[in-house]
């Protein structure tokens, strides 16, 4: 087997896996090339959390005219370490009165389930843990389990705050994983298949210079758009960070944590983050493939993190930007605005299936996708009237 | 319309962004144990206790008079009196404090302490790193530690610290002209009375002080 | 029997021995959402990735999470300190050893466990593909009946709002 230095750069990690395992005897070469490829998953997103607080941190800081943290090493680049040891050394505080092993094991489950998502997620060619036949419906399916970690987190600490943190982030997550879905449920009639693979390879092919990318069409960026909007909600992310709101409920659901349960929680919510924006990534922004057709002499797995940075830079620049909502606004805005534009948006995808390609097929899709989000947000508008508030249990 | 707000929530904090890069104006941050704003005058913290002269232990204005011990809100000033008298740095013969303890834990900088001293003796200082490891008896601080100068009271408070010396300055030269009065009036008497301040027999014969120091 | 099943086997059993053993409610639910995932397990090791997906999402992801919620609102925090066995437990279990010997001797007498069949290709194009064509009827009743069942409960909980002026 030849390859140009290009595909070798390019498949080095691979290669450098085969060539690993061939050494070992063969009863044990896939457990230990799945356990390779496992440990690389958790260590390269386990960085690339570490690194986000940074620039978070230190992003955040810039949006507001301050410094960030500045003292650990150079620029301030070592606070995760300082973090680290912080929250390892710190006492790990349980609340007398806590259902400890369900306490224990919502950070554990919550961290295992968000890693498992990334089973799925190409990261570069041939760079794929499983290639499932189900990985989108995997996807969601592993998604799911947070929620229960969520309640577990909630519920078994035996505070109010955390109760009242965790029913909102379940009753956030469900409202938000039905426009999640029916988002990406474009993406998967366009390309016939829920296998991220496939979905991926169909989109790495050019026209000129151009990328066959789906957020290129109008259903895709409206798609891309709407799934964004409830990726943000689902990982919990400002403007949608009701269930931590640090003004009402302190911390909501992880307020009885402390240390490196704490820790945990928080890589969980970062790795969800991550997961879903690389989901995004794979069913809208042509996953590891090159954005220009002269670029794609650069690695494929650069290209994929290079994308994930962008989508993290967006977080932060919205976190930075946008108020947080209060619950009504979000179910509202779930339940009036995210649904109907996701259920118009496949219809405008079979639209665009059935017509002839064209300037008329572009206009007509864009025509009825722009209507309806008109429409819908003026409805919403007017449905505002200042009155006086009747709240139906707290009288 | 649809989003624009948003947009233009976006476009203002990347100017934020942006901005704190290009102007160091924007960036009014001071690096705090390297760099320090300059001290305002009318910063106040905690008391110490101001002495004259060199001798810290002499120069002591205290007369342990007990008034700041029972105005003290929080309660954070212990107090005990001498049982016998010392001369003080203009050699008058007073009683000291024998232990004067403030607890910095405890204390809320209410500055009540100085409104009610009648000797000026305890002042706000402008100290405000008072962490200590040690948070028991590094915190409860001894005469020692709260003995500071006239010179460091006129360092923190330039103003302030004229006026008080200025009306020291006025009260005793006062005193010192009536026991002169009294002195010449009853020249043949031995040993001129006391007065109310516990002017002591030698207090006559001092020369008259000017403002302490300078 | 790879150690794969057997430990799933054993996994899913222990979930469903704890649901029913425990005395805390919400720790039974837990316990059978382990069961549900074991299941799902099972599913995926015969190579039916939809339905053992399926079953992750449906029953991890929405039933436990209904079933928990269901369970706080109506419950105290505090387990109830009475035996899990009740008075009929022995009646019950001649019941349950009845029903199993009933479905065991239906089962062996079926031949289905003898029967060595084909491997079938349970992957998730022909599923849907049949859910599209074949069953396309069922399946649009089936949407129908579930969007009326939701309607009606938005309109019995929007139905106390509608009192208050």
């Amino acid at each position: 087997m030849t390859m140009s230095p290009i595909q070798q750069a390019d498949q080095f990690f691979v290669t450098s896996q085969h060539r690993f395992v061939s050494y070992l005897p063969a009863e044990f070469q896939s457990l230990t090339s799945a356990i390779l490829s496992v440990i690389a998953i958790v260590l390269v997103f386990a960085l690339l959390f570490a690194i986000t607080t940074v620039l978070e941190r230190k992003g955040l800081g810039r949006i507001q005219n301050r410094y960030g943290p500045n003292r650990v090493g150079p620029a301030g680049f070592f606070q995760p370490l300082a973090d680290g040891v912080k929250s390892l050394t710190k006492e790990d505080l349980v609340p007398r009165t806590a259902d400890q092993m369900v306490h224990f094991l919502a950070p554990v489950l919550l961290v295992t389930a968000a890693f498992l998502a990334y089973a799925v997620l190409p990261v570069g060619r041939n760079m794929v843990l499983v290639n499932l036949n189900a990985g989108i419906l995997y996807f969601f399916a592993v998604g799911s389990l947070v929620e229960l970690a969520v309640f577990m987190a909630g519920w078994s600490s035996r505070n109010k705050y955390s109760l009242l943190g965790g029913m909102r982030a379940i009753a956030q997550m469900i409202s938000y994983e039905v426009p999640l879905v029916l988002a990406s449920v474009v993406v998967i009639m366009a390309a016939g298949s829920l296998s991220t693979v496939s979905i991926v390879d169909m989109q790495a092919s050019y026209t000129g210079i151009w990328p066959h990318w789906f957020v290129f069409t109008p259903w895709g960026f409206a798609g891309f758009i709407l799934f964004m909007i409830a990726a943000t909600a689902e990982s919990n992310r400002s403007p949608f960070d009701l269930p931590e709101g640090e003004s009402e409920i302190i911390a909501g659901y992880y307020i009885e944590y402390s240390g490196f349960k704490f820790a945990l929680f928080f890589l969980g919510e970062y790795l969800g983050m991550f997961a879903t924006s690389g989901l995004a990534i794979t069913l809208f922004l042509g996953g590891w493939a090159a954005p220009f057709s002269f670029l794609t002499w650069i690695p494929s797995y650069l290209w994929f993190f290079a994308k994930l940075l962008l989508l993290i830079v967006i977080f932060i620049w919205i976190r930075g930007t946008l108020p947080r909502l209060r619950m009504d606004q979000l179910m509202s805005f779930a339940w009036q605005f995210m649904l109907p534009m996701t259920l118009f948006n496949l219809f405008v995808a079979g639209v665009w299936h059935f017509m002839p390609s064209g300037i008329v097929r572009w206009l007509v899709c864009i025509a009825l996708l722009v209507a309806p989000a008109i429409l819908l947000s003026r409805s919403l508008k007017q449905g505002k009237k200042f009155a006086v508030r009747h709240y139906r249990f707290a009288e | 319309m649809f989003g624009e707000g948003i947009l233009k929530g976006l476009a203002e904090t990347a100017r934020n962004f942006l901005g704190s890069y290009v102007s160091k104006k924007r960036l009014t941050t001071v690096q705090y144990p390297e760099q320090r704003l300059p001290q305002i005058e009318a910063y106040r913290n905690f008391p110490f206790l101001v002495y004259d002269g060199d001798d810290w232990q002499q120069g002591l204005r205290c007369v342990s008079c007990f008034i700041c011990e029972k105005e003290c809100p929080p309660k954070c000033i212990i107090i005990e009196k001498s049982t016998d008298k010392k001369p003080d740095a203009v050699g008058k013969l007073q009683f000291y404090p024998k232990v004067f303890n403030i607890d910095v834990s405890v204390c809320m900088s209410c500055q009540i302490c100085v409104e009610v001293c009648p000797f000026d003796a305890i002042k706000m200082d402008t100290d405000f790193e008072l962490s200590s490891t040690d948070r028991f008896s590094g915190l409860l601080w001894d005469k020692k530690h709260l003995a500071k100068s006239n010179e460091h009271y006129h360092k923190i408070h330039p103003t302030e610290a004229a006026a008080v010396d200025a009306q020291l300055a006025a009260e005793r030269a006062k005193i010192a002209a009536k026991t002169k009065a009294t002195a010449e009036a009853k020249p043949a008497t031995p040993t001129p009375p006391a007065n109310a301040n516990g002017a002591g027999p030698n207090a006559a014969n001092q020369p008259v002080p000017t403002a302490t120091e300078k | 029997m790879t150690v794969t099943f057997l430990i799933l086997a054993a996994l899913t059993l222990a979930g469903t021995v704890a649901a029913m053993a425990m005395r805390n409610l919400i720790h039974c639910v837990l316990a059978l959402t382990l069961g549900f995932a074991g299941l799902a397990a099972l599913y995926l090791l015969l190579g039916a990735q939809f339905v053992g997906f399926t079953q992750i999402l449906v029953y991890v992801g929405a039933v436990a999470i209904l079933a928990v919620f269901v369970i706080m609102m109506t419950q105290s925090a505090i387990p109830a300190m009475q035996s899990i066995f009740s008075s009929f437990w022995v009646a019950g279990s001649v019941v349950a050893a009845a029903v199993f010997a009933v479905l065991a001797w239906a089962i062996c007498r079926s031949g289905f466990a003898s029967q060595v069949l084909p491997p079938v290709e349970a992957a998730v194009h022909p599923i849907g593909d049949a859910l599209m064509h074949g069953y396309v009827l069922p399946l649009e009743i089936m949407g129908l009946l579930l969007t009326a069942a939701m309607i009606g409960a938005v309109v019995l909980a929007m139905h106390e709002k509608r009192r208050t002026p």
